[in-house]
Formats: C-alpha cells, structure tokens, sequence
C-alpha cells in the first residue's frame, strides 16, 4: 500500500520504543495534549515512523506531542507537546 | 481497567522455533519455544529482531496469535514482499531456527476474559491474529461473553484460521462469524462481497443500546473506515480501540 493514511500508525507500534525507556507497559498510560487537551491512551494516539525518528501526534489536533530519536547509544526525547502524562501505580 | 500499568523489564530474549504452520499462500505461524517467557495477555505483540552478518539490525511488531492460556508462544506473519523481516520469517526460516525478540508488548489494545460487555471484533486482512488471540482466550477458558466477528479478507484463500473460525463458531452459539471477500469469491460464496459499509455494520455490529466493547485490527485505511462506520452506527469513540499496521510492516 502506498496510500498516505498508510503511513499512519498508532501508540501500540512504540509500546517497545517505549518499554526500553521508561521500564514501563506505556500504551495504557494517558497523555493531555498541550495544544488542545484532548486526554487519549498513548495507544490511541498518531504514530508516524517513517522519519529518523518516531513522531507522535495528537489525533484530535495533528499537534506534535511527542519527538523520539534513537541512535549512537542515546534516545533524545522531545515531550514538550504534552502538557501531563498519567501513569497509573501498579 | 483500561489504565493499568504492569512494570515491564523489556529485554530481548532468544526463542526456538518449534513448528511452522502455513495458514495462507502467503501467511504462517510460528510456534516459539521462550525458555523465560513471563506469559502474556490476549491482543498483545512482540517485536521481533533480525541481525545480518555485516550488524545491520532491523526489526517488526508482530501479534501474539497464541491465548495466555498456551505456554508456548505463536505468532501469525503475513510475508510481504518488499518486506525487510516477514520474507525471512516466512520462507527461510526452519524448526529449530532461533529468533530474537521481545515481549509481550501492550497494555491497551488488550481483552481480558470476565469483561461483562458484549464483543465486536472487526478484523482487515492479517489484522485477524491479535483477535483471534482473544477469541482463544475466550474458548479457553470458557468465558460465555456474546462475541461477533467482522472479518475481511481479500479471497476466500487468504482467509486465515477459516476451519478453527467455523469450529469455534459451529461449537458455541455465542460466537458469530461474519467473512466479507473484497477481491474475488468463488462461486456458491454466501458471505459477504465487498468492502465494509454502513448495511454490513447495521446487520453485524450490535446495536449501540448494547454498549459493546469493540477492538479493531488491520491496515490503517481499513481501520479508520471502519472506527467511522461504528461511530455512524451510533457508538462511543470510547467504546473502540484499534490497532492498524501500515506501510512500514513487513
């Protein structure tokens, strides 16, 4: 498929990109967006993978929430789009 | 129950290929022996890790085809053919082949047995596996929740699971199976043949008085459509959670 939307994937495709940094199952965990504050799972919410990193956008708004890159050793980690993550204690 | 967070230590882990089953011209199973595998839930993944000989690493998400109930693990791939991973996965790879990977992976996209709502499960393509999980899950543990199937495939042969789905379904007056082919049926061919649309999803899905946990899995398109016609169909976007594999599977 070379369809646009195609390219569009969702938080379950980073619940190991995830997983890796935080130690934690993560697509459970819920994100407000700091654009418009939409609440969503990070399962729910817009994932693009085909950049040097993984984009993750809000899919209410489009606006970025979150920017991960990983390589020579590193994550870089770009969370300013989100304005509150809630992780529920185990 | 849609919030909880189970600590995870994600490690990769070597797994023995035990048994390799076709279901499709172009999908298999393999069944991976994990000698630490912590278990996992219905609807789950791995992610699975392969390495040349020159370093290059490249890696895919693939879903848990087996019920938590299984000890050993099974996931479904789709071989495409442009692919980087699922070619080597189905094709070259032999019983006692090792495999890397990691998991299980996901906490949303997850149905427990004992959740009191009614089902809907729409399923596109190869999207079928984390579902089909779920629908082990159930029959494993004799859970009695009414579950509908919605699934779409190209051909009546790129069904998969189609004799377990009509044993399943023939078995237990609970689970109801609906098949839509979109590209071909042979003749005699009494299910469905087209895409989804608003008249299948008014005939299969359960009215929206019902309340009906829904969980969606295929290519992204497919997936959209299908969240929107549910939403037509009356339903809370809540009620819904999707999976969608895209161009960058394989």
């Amino acid at each position: 498929m070379s369809e646009m939307s195609d390219l569009k994937l969702d938080g379950n495709a980073i619940g190991g990109l995830l997983g890796e940094i935080f130690n934690l199952e993560m697509t459970s965990a819920e994100g407000t967006c700091g654009g418009c504050g939409t609440v969503n799972a990070v399962g729910r919410v817009d994932v693009y993978m085909n950049a040097p990193g993984a984009v993750v956008r809000c899919p209410a708004c489009g606006q970025v929430l979150m920017r991960i890159v990983h390589g020579r050793g590193r994550y870089w980690i770009d969370m300013s789009g989100i304005r509150c993550l809630e992780l529920v204690e185990n | 129950m849609g919030r909880l967070i189970v600590p995870t230590k994600l490690s990769w882990q070597i797994g023995e290929v035990t048994d390799i089953v076709r279901e499709t011209p172009r999908v298999a199973t393999l069944t991976i022996d994990v000698p630490a595998w912590s278990g996992h839930l219905a609807g789950q993944h791995v992610d699975v890790r392969l390495t040349a000989d020159d370093g290059y690493q490249a890696q895919r998400s693939y879903s848990i085809a087996s019920p938590p109930e299984e000890s050993r693990l099974a996931i479904t791939v789709e071989r495409l053919e442009d692919g980087e991973v699922s070619p080597y996965l189905v094709g070259e790879l032999r019983p006692k082949d090792k495999v890397e990977l990691r998991g299980p992976i996901g906490g949303f996209f997850v149905w427990r047995a004992g959740d009191p709502r009614r089902l809907l499960l729409v399923a596109g393509g190869s999207g079928i596996v984390p579902l089909m999980a779920m629908i082990r899950h159930r029959a494993a543990v004799g859970d009695q929740t009414p579950v509908r199937l919605l699934y779409s495939s190209r051909t009546f042969e790129d069904v998969i699971y189609r004799h377990e789905l009509e044993r399943l379904a023939g078995a237990n007056q609970t689970l109801t199976v609906a098949h839509t082919l979109t590209r071909s049926q042979a003749p005699g061919w009494t299910g469905y043949a087209r895409r989804l649309d608003g008249a299948m999803v008014e005939e299969v899905a359960w009215p929206a008085s019902d309340h009906p946990q829904v969980f969606i899995c295929g290519p992204t398109s497919f997936v959209e459509a299908a969240a929107g016609l549910l939403v037509d169909h009356g339903y809370e976007p809540g009620w819904i959670k999707t999976e969608r594999f895209g161009a960058t599977g394989g």
